[in-house]
């Protein structure tokens, strides 16, 4: 039972990084209708800049957890402006070719200088220890990640779905042309849009660096199931995302303990299913798909 | 056709005016090469998860060693020039195969050297056979490659799962490691290391209590779930299998699970110095594991290892190393020869006693092709006894040769000669 209940916890670490994975793309989505597959190396530039403040400057994992994911959407805010900008008028294929080759290109560049093992990267002293629940211990670093993923989560929900500015780029995604009629300068937050989205995903990577292996290829691993979990959710839907972002993570946890190789399948068994019987997603609407 | 006849031939000739003498040391006569060129094929991973700790450098490695014996032996040393060909697998068996096929037919290539990846080496040793060419696996470790896939022209030169288990698994086991719990990577390596290390633990007087596959490729590099069995089940050690960067995530998980606390050791399968460069020296510290060479080991390996650093910047792991050697007694067996001829360096490998660097009571074993040699338990050492860079670990003990090597009756090896 006590097994269960702290598998149920890994279950919310592993969800934890899908939704912020998949939130970031679901804002992408929903205001540039752009699929994002350079989400993943993104989020492994998170987790190296992270190593590369550490190493280089000694800056430690809370002022990283500031600067890398700032730094990085700004990084991100120059790709839009310089190429992905430039694709919006086309099919959506164009983009997806497009941040599908960033990403083998920001892989490649990251293996050619650290090759491919990985990087070492300690966790905060103030959260290295662990809290004792019953005959185990559990990690306190990975309860800080639940709490502070739900906490950005619920934070973004907050400003997209209640305040004046998330009102502003709703309305923009949904009707670009009305919107701007009304005098509202849309194409101004397409940018910071993006960026934020990627500043989501490099949050994700440093979060990531003191529990997982610090490699190149860490962030392509992960982004096939952070699009799983944007479909189960909905595309373009931020509730959505984050919901089943913790659904999957809970449920392929739990699979687990029966069998360790389901830990793999379930999320794409929900997302046939989803797709099934409900084909806009648990949280999407026809509109967001249009 | 015609030209291996002729090579055969002219052998024969060689083999019969040096008095066929076997063994006896470099003959100093010349060599006669088939087509007038030695062509050494490189097959391993170059772009994933075994690229660091073989990979491209390990293509250096063979190329230092053709360099270094021409500079030994004179530039005529093998009676023509020397080619190194190179080819990523990415560690599937079929582009293996293909690869080794290409190699060896359309390239005229006379040996395929290391091959990462169980499951690709296996493919390669069955295109050796048909083909009838020269294939030294290095980097991989499954024990069918002298058992059940074993050929006359397939040799097995670093180390395999039996080794890794009769160094690391006895040993922690009599230091009183008794009950085990043990994680491995769900294929063929994985498997193979599981067997092999429940044997030598049940052996050793030791208990596995149980045994759990993990995905493989682990896609969300979570192993979360299997570690917190771990603290459920309480063994006095947990075996470690995985490789690479699964291994990786293994040990930081554990680190972070805080298992040592609870009195789990951490007994990991095979480690390489790239894993300690990526883990990070102190979480690994105090770690025993077999392995069958360190650079740190001695002088003869320092100075090896030196001339390796200034040509790669990284200090060599045991794969790098082991493909330096192989190229090198590879080509010493052609000189004993006089000829490129598989069967006739086939029969100059079989038998044969060596040392160098790499390999310490060196011997071909004649009946599987197991490369049989003294293997070594180390230990992880603190960051703070560390004298340099890359200075990881130190010798603990030296396992003999025969006690490292799996007992030809368990082989199941039948060699068709």
């Amino acid at each position: 039972m006590e097994y269960l209940a702290l598998q149920l916890f890994n279950g919310l670490v592993n969800g934890s990084f899908y939704a912020l994975l998949s939130l970031g793309l679901a804002v992408i989505f929903g205001v540039l209708r752009v699929v994002n597959f350079a989400h993943g190396a993104l989020y492994m530039l998170g987790a190296f800049a992270a190593y590369l403040l550490l190493q280089d400057f000694g800056v430690g994992f809370w002022l990283a957890l500031i600067l890398a994911p700032i730094g990085i959407g700004i990084a991100g805010m120059v790709l839009e402006r310089l190429l992905i900008r430039r694709l919006y008028g086309l099919d959506p294929l164009y983009n997806f070719l497009l941040t599908f080759g960033l990403t083998l290109m920001i892989q490649d560049g990251v293996r050619l200088r650290y090759g491919l093992q990985g990087q070492p990267y300690p966790a905060p002293a103030e959260l290295a220890g662990s809290v004792s629940a019953g005959l185990v211990a559990y990690p306190t670093y990975r309860l800080f990640v639940i709490a502070f993923s739900l906490v950005v989560c619920v934070a973004v929900w907050y400003v997209i779905e209640r305040t004046r500015l998330g009102m502003i780029v709703r309305a923009a995604t949904e009707r670009p042309e009305l919107t701007r009629a009304l005098g509202i300068n849309v194409d101004r937050w397409i940018t910071p849009v993006f960026g934020f989205g990627v500043a989501l995903a490099a949050l994700g990577g440093v979060l990531a660096a003191p529990m997982r292996n610090v490699s190149p290829l860490m962030g392509s691993e992960l982004i096939i199931f952070a699009f799983a979990v944007v479909v189960i959710g909905g595309m373009g839907s931020i509730a959505g995302a984050v919901v089943a972002g913790f659904l999957v993570g809970v449920l392929a946890s739990l699979a687990a303990v029966f069998n360790p190789a389901l830990e793999n399948v379930v999320a794409f068994a929900l997302m046939a299913i989803v797709l099934l019987v409900r084909p806009a997603g648990l949280f999407g609407s026809l509109e967001a798909r249009s | 056709m015609k030209k291996t006849l002729a090579g055969a031939l002219a052998v024969l000739l060689l083999t019969a005016a040096c008095g066929g003498g076997t063994g006896a040391g470099p003959s100093g006569g010349t060599v006669k090469l088939s087509d007038g060129k030695l062509v050494i094929a490189v097959i391993n991973d170059q772009s994933g998860v075994y690229a660091d700790l073989s990979g491209k450098n390990a293509v250096e490695a063979v190329k230092m060693a053709v360099e270094d014996f021409k500079a030994k032996y004179g530039e005529n040393a093998l009676g023509g020039s020397v080619e190194v060909l190179t080819a990523d697998h990415q560690n599937k068996a079929d582009v293996a195969q293909q690869k080794a096929q290409e190699f060896y037919e359309r390239n005229n290539a006379d040996l395929i050297l290391d091959v990462p990846t169980s499951s690709a080496a296996l493919a390669i040793a069955d295109v050796a056979k048909t083909e009838k060419k020269l294939y030294i696996n290095v980097t991989a470790a499954t024990t069918d490659l002298t058992g059940k896939s074993c050929n006359k022209y397939t040799f097995h030169y670093a180390y395999d799962t039996y080794m890794l288990a009769q160094g690391t698994g006895i040993t922690v086991t009599q230091q009183g490691g008794k009950s085990w719990y043990i994680i491995y990577p769900n294929y063929a390596f994985g498997q193979d290391m599981e067997k092999s290390f429940r044997q030598a633990v049940t052996a050793a007087g030791g208990n596995v209590v149980q045994s759990d596959g993990s995905p493989f490729p682990n896609t969300t590099g979570d192993f979360s779930s299997l570690l917190l069995k771990a603290g459920q089940l309480k063994p006095q050690v947990l075996g470690a299998m995985q490789a690479g960067g699964d291994l990786v995530n293994v040990v930081k998980q554990y680190n972070e699970f805080k298992l040592k606390d609870q009195n789990i050791k951490l007994a990991v399968g095979l480690l390489f110095d790239t894993d300690i460069t990526a883990v990070g020296q102190d979480a690994l510290a105090g770690t025993v594991y077999t392995t069958p060479w360190l650079w740190s080991m001695d002088e003869q390996s320092k100075a090896f290892a030196d001339k390796f650093l200034k040509r790669t910047n990284i200090r060599p792991t045991f794969a790098h190393a082991a493909n330096y050697s192989a190229a090198w007694q590879y080509m010493e067996a052609i000189r004993r020869a006089g000829s490129d001829d598989a069967d006739a360096v086939v029969k100059q490998l079989e038998g044969y006693k060596f040392n160098d660097f790499f390999i310490r009571n060196g011997f071909v074993r004649p009946e599987d092709h197991w490369v049989q040699h003294d293997a070594l338990i180390a230990q992880v050492k603190p960051k703070s006894e560390a004298k340099e860079a890359f200075d990881y670990s130190k010798v603990v003990s030296t396992i003999a040769a025969d006690k490292a090597s799996r007992p030809l009756s368990e082989a199941g090896c039948s060699m068709p000669k």
